[in-house]
């Protein structure tokens, strides 16, 4: 049984509650925290080796200390909640069932950051939980963790929460300032970076809600303790949020040391593809990283195991890999047409650029042509090289990392299964009816030097 | 003022400047001028904060600075990167970045009607030049192009969407030169648009400078649609006591008549100094102005075709191109010339110069 940090209480009978949580040990981090000195918790969230856990998987200690710190400046810490990665549902599982363990998280970050207003920019769509992260901020509030002179050590928090308008780029973190700040959603071209001019031109720094409500158990254990946990550089435990073709979807806590065969398969985490089918394919990290076959996802094309951490699934680049991304596990079985599959991410791109700048926002709205062309037994094989054409074009052209994220899953499904694609085209009738099913992907891999 | 102020080395396609701190890759690359400016649709010098946004001026840094000499990962905008001391910067030598070029006005051209015959701005719009220099001969996109109703923004602005690139030149105009800015952008992706929202007219003082930003034929001057091609005209400076802008314009004119009033632009087309709608859409008259001589315009415009300035004679630039030397076989080609004769000038005769006008003028003489 892996060691759970995060979700190990969320299941405790009203650990809604502030009462429960505080006899459950919690606000303990907290208590620990503000007895420290700012940079020392800073220096053990570095130790800790905590990396980003939105996607980019950026060492969060090394982001807090490139903090700008000026003189007579406010700083800001807002934590990025606005989780619209198709694919990934961990962060509103963590703040509906244990909203305190977040509230924790940022009374002892924007401690460590001097941060006396602390944002919550959450998705719209999160409705409900809004009500859950008030009513808690309220309860902290009360008990003398939230508002003036914490625990009588003169240091001032207020905790708002914000709701976006249900906009995929406001996860991007100078979009979401742009937001918050009342302002349409756009990047901002960088430099400056938030560190330096972020919120309303103030230092800022911007944290996923799993990374924030990690550096309590960061707090309680020691830095020395977690960073013993997992392996090599993907240290603690990361949320994942499986779904899928998988017979239990949901979200795990895994420490990182578990092989992704052992993840899909074994009855305590996913429990094998559902109805008895076989695995296709999978996108490991939320929709916009690369999807993986079969026979590349269960071993890297050195034919060792691959694991669930940020190294192991990311080995062999582009070419043979894929990333951590921001945990969404979604699994797709030998049913699943591909090309399908990527027209519906690809559709879902174009609907959610910005319009900003010209690759992406005319680009995507191509490639979902091109890809629904495809799908409709109407494309030609010419088509699939413009495709590839297209992508190449986007990535790393473009002001923010959304342009990726909608050129990757488009080239990856390219590279992996281009005769899936070719298939389509070449048999315009019998794709309307028909699947192309597994073909080789699930077949033993064979070793390439 | 007098104190040193920081100069910085920086290398763009192996030439070699020193520019103040604070300066952009693209700056630095107008310094130099010539082949090496990366082509900007949605920078303007004018405008703070703009830029960024259309990618046609992407480059690729090589060596990030003297202190940091690794390149950067990605290509960057010029239009918003600042130089570093060091710096080098590859522009037409990338082969990266032109491919990136092409793709982006692939990009830009993909929605935009293909229809420069009809449009108001054709021969002095900016994509169509962009186009024409890297731009295929033929598009690779075979769905329906974005479309939208034409719009009037009030009395004096026309607003067609759909040639549109969506630079935001416009929001930050209204935003930095006018009063209020009442319009702006709605929506996303690539069905973003600019709109007033709830139907309102721009009737700001200023606002009519948003036509002289716009880089395509998506502002357009009501006063002027389809009154004459822009090749057509002759543009010179005009000044007139202006009480709320410099007054400092160029008259748009074909024979006596004033056909148009913009500001004067500068050689990348950049606004020198904006004028008021007053000037722009209500002195229509040669009377309401004072003259001051033909504007300049590169001789790569269309513009310049039947619009002749005072000719620069190239006798000065002979030597220095030859090194002192006189080759004997170089003549002077007007003197042995019946046509171009010399004592002909050529800036006092209307619209495009036949030969006819020629052995008319001679005659006279």
């Amino acid at each position: 049984m892996a060691r759970k940090l995060l979700l190990e209480k969320a299941h405790v009978e009203g650990i809604r509650q502030f009462d429960v949580y505080r006899r459950e040990g919690g606000y303990a981090a907290v208590e620990k925290a503000l007895k420290m000195e700012p940079v020392a918790i800073v220096e053990e969230v570095k130790k800790s080796g905590l990396r980003g856990r939105g996607g980019a998987g950026f060492a969060t200690g090394l982001k807090w200390s490139f903090l700008a710190k000026p003189e007579g400046v406010p700083r800001y810490l807002v934590c990025n909640a606005d989780e619209s990665e198709p694919g990934t549902f961990k962060d509103r599982y963590l703040m509906e069932f244990i909203p305190h363990l977040l509230i924790e998280g940022l009374i002892v970050s924007s401690f460590a950051l001097g941060s006396n207003r602390t944002y919550i920019y959450i998705r719209g769509e999160y409705a409900w939980i809004v009500g859950i992260l008030e009513q808690a901020i309220a309860e902290a509030k009360q008990n003398g963790f939230l508002g003036k002179n914490i625990l009588g050590t003169e240091f001032d928090l207020e905790i708002y929460v914000q709701r976006g308008a249900g906009a995929y780029i406001c996860g991007e973190e100078t979009a979401l300032i742009e937001s918050l700040e009342g302002k349409r959603g756009n990047p901002r071209i960088k430099p400056p970076f938030p560190a330096i001019k972020g919120l309303w031109d103030c230092p800022t720094v911007v944290n996923n809600v799993e990374t924030l409500a990690a550096v309590v158990p960061i707090m309680n254990l020691g830095a020395e303790e977690y960073a013993k946990i997992g392996v090599g550089r993907s240290t603690g435990t990361k949320l994942i949020s499986a779904c899928g073709n998988i017979n239990k979807p949901g979200v795990y806590e895994i420490d990182m040391t578990i092989s992704v065969e052992e993840f899909i398969y074994s009855d305590e985490y996913c429990g094998g593809i559902a109805n008895g089918k076989r695995l296709k394919a999978c996108i490991p990290g939320g929709s916009s990283v690369p999807i993986l076959p079969a026979n590349l996802l269960l071993k890297t094309a050195k034919g060792e195991t691959r694991y669930m951490n940020y190294e192991s699934l990311s080995e062999g680049g582009f070419a043979s890999g894929s990333m951590m991304g921001s945990g969404g596990f979604i699994v797709l079985d030998e049913d699943q047409c591909i090309v399908r599959h990527t027209l519906t991410l690809a559709r879902f791109y174009r609907h959610e650029s910005c319009g900003q700048c010209s690759p992406c926002r005319e680009g995507t709205g191509w490639m979902e042509k091109i890809l629904h062309k495809i799908e409709s037994g109407k494309g030609v094989s010419s088509d699939i090289d413009l495709l590839w054409d297209i992508q190449s074009k986007i990535e790393g052209n473009t002001i923010c990392p959304l342009g990726d994220a909608a050129a990757w899953p488009v080239a990856a499904a390219i590279r992996h299964f281009r005769d899936e694609f070719e298939w389509h085209v070449n048999h315009p009738s019998l794709c309307l009816t028909q699947n192309y099913g597994l073909a080789h992907y699930a077949d033993e891999l064979s070793v390439v030097a | 003022m007098a104190e040193e102020i920081k100069k910085l080395k920086v290398t763009i396609d192996n030439i070699t400047i020193d520019v103040p701190q604070g300066t952009t890759i693209l700056q630095a690359a107008r310094m130099i001028g010539g082949e090496v400016v990366p082509p900007a649709m949605c920078y303007y010098t004018k405008l703070q904060g703009s830029g960024g946004k259309c990618r046609t001026c992407l480059v690729e840094v090589s060596k990030g600075s003297e202190a940091d000499p690794r390149p950067m990962p990605k290509l960057v905008a010029s239009c918003r990167t600042g130089v570093m001391d060091g710096m080098e910067v590859k522009n037409i030598t990338s082969p990266k970045v032109l491919d990136a070029r092409n793709g982006v006005v692939e990009f830009l051209l993909l929605n935009h009607p293909l229809d420069c015959p009809v449009c108001d701005q054709a021969g002095e719009c900016h994509l169509q030049d962009l186009g024409y220099e890297h731009g295929k001969e033929a598009t690779r996109y075979e769905f329906k192009r974005r479309t939208f109703e034409k719009h009037d923004l009030g009395p004096y602005i026309q607003l067609h969407m759909t040639r549109c690139i969506l630079c935001y030149r416009c929001v930050y105009t209204a935003d930095q030169v006018s009063n209020k800015r009442v319009h702006g952008i709605l929506s996303r992706g690539d069905h973003a648009e600019i709109a007033t929202y709830i139907e309102k007219s721009l009737d700001n003082d200023f606002i009519g400078n948003v036509i002289d930003v716009c880089p395509v034929g998506a502002l357009t001057d009501k006063t002027f649609r389809f009154k004459n091609r822009v090749w057509f005209t002759k543009p010179v400076n005009a000044h007139r006591a202006c009480k709320c802008c410099s007054g400092k314009v160029t008259l748009w004119q074909r024979g006596e008549e004033v056909l148009r009033v913009t500001a004067r632009k500068d050689q990348w087309g950049e606004v020198e100094e904006w004028i008021c709608n007053e000037c722009r859409f209500e002195k229509k008259k040669t009377s309401d102005w004072v003259i001051e001589g033909p504007t300049h315009v590169s001789r790569h415009s269309v513009i310049s075709q039947g619009h002749y300035e005072k000719l620069s004679k190239p006798a000065e630039t002979f030597s220095k191109v030859h090194d002192e030397r006189k080759p004997k076989l170089l003549m002077d080609i007007h003197s042995v010339s019946e046509v171009n004769d010399p004592s002909i000038d050529l800036s006092v005769i209307k619209g495009p110069a036949t030969g006819k006008v020629f052995e008319q003028t001679k005659k006279h003489s």
